[in-house]
């Protein structure tokens, strides 16, 4: 569904990502997992059309769109959760789903799209006419959520949604993406919280400065001694 | 008594024209964080437009400030499009600079097209007086004030309620966030840029109605009140540009009235100041707090 061949991106004279290559499948949750620093906010941003990279392809369902605008990106179907969620303050809960949307012309399909926001985050609905900035920060990463669903993605990125959560939160969150995925969005899963994530994927991909140090089944990762070392603390 | 609601009355309808510049000021540096010097200008451009669609074509008033909305908003969208829209990467102060460029270049261009005279701008409407216990009110002014109090509250409505005004206000707070669900920033810019623009060339009309006489340096003063109004309620607010208007309408009548005339150009500069010592937020700007 997703390739990304040989990546390079640039801030300036920082070379962020090194050609870093992997593909994603349809129907899958795929997670790239790596400390602080290691790029994956600049891969997710490259496929989302926000940096431009110095060069490397990206295909998306037969299509280069590496040079793609982040609009064109979405309009294709694929949707980003960015890192620190990045609701819009000042707008509703119900405005910021509807921004969500805003690609959408077709109707009855975005009041379809609320009706299955607010069931997957009942919350939401609750909170529809408060300011967003209001919302509490486990609350904050389900509109997040909620907003890029609103485009009926094939594929969502998901930058660290665990991202300063409790526990308790956490699970609900990873419980809902393997929902999600289950209805038939594949899931590209950005986590420093690589033990839950690689639970939770089919694939993942090690990126240490840079670059792809390892790769394979969720499974094989999480057996693998130096991942655990490295990356999973212990 | 009867002084005070005179002076309330003039300083509604000054603050009025004020209070539609203010917005346009506040819109744009609401979404790209620019303070454009040029708006004073576009304010000048309706004027003009008023005064030669008016004379050649015998426009009657609405048909005057419709489409001296419309110029207003093409000439925005104009400038932003060849003077903004190329330094959206560099410095604030090179986008300043550019727009005090970009003021000289329409204040000059006009001045040499049009000669720098003052032309008296023709009286579409008949003014009367009415008299009311006292306190005189022209029709000029009540126009003045439902016109301006109209386009206030349509451009309320837009910026609350529709898809564009949303995104617009999307892409003032996060327009990264605003790419990636879809929106065009450069056509949200544009956009912003048109509504603020058309609020200045409606009150271009409107002065010209008030005070006769137009030039094509008509536009620095009010344009630097209309600013302060603007920093005055917060600046990014929309109600608060409003407010900001009326008040410094208010303040600038106020000081005509008790025999202060010559300072009234003074006191607003010192608002201005004193805002940025107590209130540097303004009345309704907030003092923004990011949830992490
Ligand atoms: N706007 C920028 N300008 C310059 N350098 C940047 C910029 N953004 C990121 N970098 C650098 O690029 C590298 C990769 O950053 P990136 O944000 O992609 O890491 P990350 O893997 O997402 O980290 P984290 O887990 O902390 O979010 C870092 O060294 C960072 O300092
Ligand atoms: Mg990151």
């Amino acid at each position: 569904m997703l390739e990304v061949k040989d990546l390079v991106v640039n801030y300036g004279v920082i070379n962020a990502v090194k050609k870093v290559s992997f593909n994603i499948n349809e129907g899958e949750i795929v997670s790239l997992i790596g400390a602080n620093g290691a790029g994956k906010t600049t891969i997710l941003k490259t496929i989302s059309g926000l940096l431009k990279p110095k060069s490397g392809e990206i295909v998306y369902l037969g299509n280069q769109i590496q040079r793609q605008a982040a609009p064109k990106v979405v309009a294709s179907g694929i949707s980003q959760v960015p890192e620190g969620r990045h609701i819009f303050p000042g707008l509703s809960v119900m405005e910021n789903l509807q921004m969500g949307a805003f690609l959408n012309k077709d109707k009855q399909q975005v009041q379809e799209n609320y009706r299955t926001v607010f069931e997957r985050f009942p919350v939401l609905a609750e909170r529809k006419n408060q300011d967003a900035a209001t919302l509490s920060g486990g609350e904050q990463q389900m509109l997040a959520m909620g907003r890029a669903l609103m485009a009926n993605p094939k594929l969502i990125l998901l930058d660290e949604p665990s991202m300063g959560l409790a526990p308790i939160f956490i699970n609900e969150i990873f419980s809902i993406i393997k929902k999600i995925n289950e209805n038939g969005t594949t899931v590209l899963l950005i986590e420093q919280n690589a033990k839950k994530a690689l639970s939770i994927s089919d694939r993942g991909y090690v990126i240490a400065s840079g670059e792809v140090k390892l790769s394979g089944t969720g499974a094989e990762l999480l057996a693998n001694l130096d991942v655990q070392k490295a990356y999973l603390g212990g | 008594m009867q002084t005070f609601f005179q002076q309330i009355i003039n300083g509604l309808s000054l603050g009025s024209i004020y209070a539609l510049l203010a917005l346009g000021y506040t819109m744009v540096y609401g979404i790209i964080k620019l303070i454009n010097f040029a708006h004073g200008d576009i304010y000048m451009l309706g004027a003009f437009w008023g005064y030669y669609s008016i004379n050649a074509w015998h426009f009657n008033f609405i048909e005057a400030l419709l489409s001296s909305m419309v110029v207003g908003a093409i000439s925005g969208v104009i400038i932003e499009y060849f003077a903004y829209r190329p330094l959206r990467h560099s410095p604030r102060i090179t986008a300043l600079i550019t727009a005090i460029g970009v003021s000289f270049f329409l204040e000059n261009g006009m001045a040499y097209l049009f000669t720098s005279d003052t032309r008296s701008f023709p009286q579409v409407i008949q003014q009367h007086n009415y008299n009311i216990g006292g306190v005189l009110i022209s029709n000029i002014q009540i126009l003045i004030l439902v016109t301006a109090c109209i386009l206030m509250v349509l451009l309320q409505l837009i910026i609350k309620r529709t898809k564009m005004g949303k995104a617009m206000r999307a892409v003032s707070v996060d327009a990264d966030a605003a790419e990636l669900v879809g929106i065009n920033i450069n056509r949200t810019i544009s956009f912003t840029f048109a509504l603020g623009s058309s609020m200045a060339g409606a009150a271009g009309v409107l002065i010209g109605l008030y005070y006769n006489s137009i030039d094509p340096l008509m536009g620095m003063t009010p344009g630097i009140k209309a600013f302060v109004a603007a920093v005055l309620g917060g600046i990014g607010s929309v109600p608060g540009a409003s407010l900001g208007g009326f008040l410094i309408g208010m303040l600038e009548t106020l000081f005509q009235s008790i025999g202060l005339s010559a300072y009234k150009d003074a006191v607003v500069y010192v608002v201005l100041i004193i805002i940025l010592l107590i209130l540097p937020a303004g009345i309704f700007g907030k003092n923004v707090k990011e949830k992490v």
